[in-house]
């Protein structure tokens, strides 16, 4: 008996449950149209450590102890956790279950870390291998123009396609199951993206990097499952962004998708753009992360939405490869959720 | 799809600099910056500094300005308006020396602050060097030897 379903879906025959979700942000976050549904704003960059690299470790720290408060569930009963983010080494994830003491696997996939994290917790949990699982994930705005881009108080201009780091992190909760009250939504399918390069070369437009990604592992995932866009009430990708966005509406209708009457993009729905002066939206792992673990998640819980597809987005450089001229790849990996 | 088609699509797509707006914020930005500096030059020579010291004093006295304002984080919020007006004064290389000194800081005094304080004014330095050494080569072959 097969779990898979063409090519790159798994569908799960019993699939697990997203228990509970949480998402924490920073100051431009809590002034942003999703402000109300993040558990904690902080309003100090610094989180009270001494660097950006503690402060983003701080953020991971307070979502996963966050989630285990909300859930009711002790550290203790928690069998591993999928953590990651975008500084060197994956230091703000390691750093943060030391403090947490949880077992951990760190991982990587850029902006789409979060996609990599709930599919393998969701895999680990139907294959019997845990009961509870959390993937969590986070960006800081200043640790990553610090690791990226140039020192914070430089005086830059970026070009309208740039894309703002979010300041945040979110995690949920993977088990085998039990639910509090309510039926919880339930992971059905996975698709796991293919890394995709269109040769974009210039990192300050990584949605039109990711997006061929974006349309890609769509693509695959109506291929392989029979899903029609229809048969979402919301699909919704990572941080692609204004440009991104409009990209993969384009792409996918080469190919005779229209997605738009049901797509949207965390990138997009964090920040009110204009006002906030985010040229083309957000970005960083902790976007889609905590977009799904504070919004996206109430809707799923309240019914307002039942089936989605999210699909967090990565771009995948590093500083060194932008300067050696090698162009940005993208991957894309998606997950329907449905509750009933 | 291939990359030319897609790259074409991009561009085709992407939002574009408003450099019009751009070009008039950074000469009156930049223009006003050097009124400033003209401004302090006379101040210095009315008190008595001759012409030549001024423009020292000048110099102190701007880098000193944006130092200050990079360290209270105006700065950058000015040169997000002003571009090109900001960062070709004088008052743009201290910047680009300040804001990495603050940003390093806490991987030490050697391997942050030291290493990384020309991590963006050492390009400047080096070919500014280069150029410089160009010029005097130049300037050399021109008055002494064709005479």
């Amino acid at each position: 008996m097969s779990n898979r379903m063409g090519k790159q879906t798994v569908v799960f025959k019993n699939p697990p449950h997203i228990f509970a979700a949480a998402a924490v942000g920073g100051n431009e976050e809590g002034k942003g149209p999703l402000a109300k549904y993040f558990d904690k704003i902080f309003t100090d960059a610094y989180l009270g450590e001494a660097s950006w690299e503690h402060a983003e470790s701080k953020l991971q720290f307070h979502a996963v102890n966050m989630l285990l408060e909300k859930s009711g569930v002790p550290a203790s009963n928690i069998d591993m956790m999928f953590g990651g983010d975008l500084i060197n080494q994956c230091t703000s994830s390691y750093f943060a279950a030391r403090d947490l003491a949880l077992p951990l696997y760190g991982i990587y996939g850029a902006c789409s870390t979060m996609g990599e994290g709930m599919q393998l917790a969701a895999m680990a949990v139907a294959g019997g291998f845990a009961k509870k699982t959390v993937a969590v994930t986070s960006s800081h705005f200043c640790s990553s123009e610090k690791q990226f881009r140039f020192p914070l108080e430089y005086g830059g201009q970026r070009p309208p396609t740039a894309q703002w780091t979010v300041t945040a992190s979110g995690a949920v909760l993977i088990t085998d199951g039990e639910c509090i009250d309510t039926e919880c939504p339930k992971i059905t399918h996975i698709t796991t993206g293919k890394i995709i390069d269109m040769g974009i070369t210039d990192a300050n437009n990584m949605g039109a990097a990711m997006a061929p990604a974006a349309a890609d592992t769509l693509k695959a995932h109506f291929s392989d499952t029979g899903f029609k866009p229809s048969d979402y009430d919301l699909i919704v990708t990572g941080d692609l962004g204004m440009l991104g966005k409009e990209l993969l509406k384009r792409l996918l209708l080469e190919y005779n998708i229209d997605i738009a009457p049901y797509y949207d993009d965390c990138g997009c729905m964090i920040y009110d753009i204009d006002r906030q002066d985010k040229h083309c939206g957000a970005s960083g792992c902790g976007c889609s992360a905590s977009v799904f673990g504070g919004y996206l998640f109430h809707l799923m819980q309240t019914r307002k939405i039942k089936k989605l597809l999210f699909m967090p987005t990565g771009a995948l450089m590093s500083p060194l490869s932008c300067q050696q001229g090698d162009s940005i790849s993208g991957i894309a990996h998606a997950l329907r959720i449905e509750v009933n | 799809m291939d990359k030319k088609t897609y790259s074409a699509m991009v561009k085709e797509l992407s939002p574009s600099s408003p450099i019009f707006m751009d070009i008039v914020k950074a000469f009156f930005g930049g223009g006003a910056i050097c009124l400033f500096g003209e401004i302090l030059r006379n101040f210095y020579i009315m008190r008595g500094i001759d012409s030549k010291s001024a423009l020292t004093w000048v110099a102190i006295t701007l880098i000193l300005i944006a130092q200050l304002f990079t360290g209270l984080g105006i700065y950058d919020k000015a040169a997000k308006h002003l571009g090109a007006g900001a960062n070709v004064p004088i008052t743009g290389f201290a910047n680009a020396v300040v804001s990495p000194a603050m940003e390093y800081h806490t991987e030490g005094l050697i391997l942050g602050l030291g290493a990384k304080l020309f991590t963006i004014a050492g390009p400047v330095i080096v070919y500014g060097t280069a150029a410089s050494v160009l010029a005097g080569l130049l300037y050399y072959f021109k008055e002494v030897l064709m005479k």
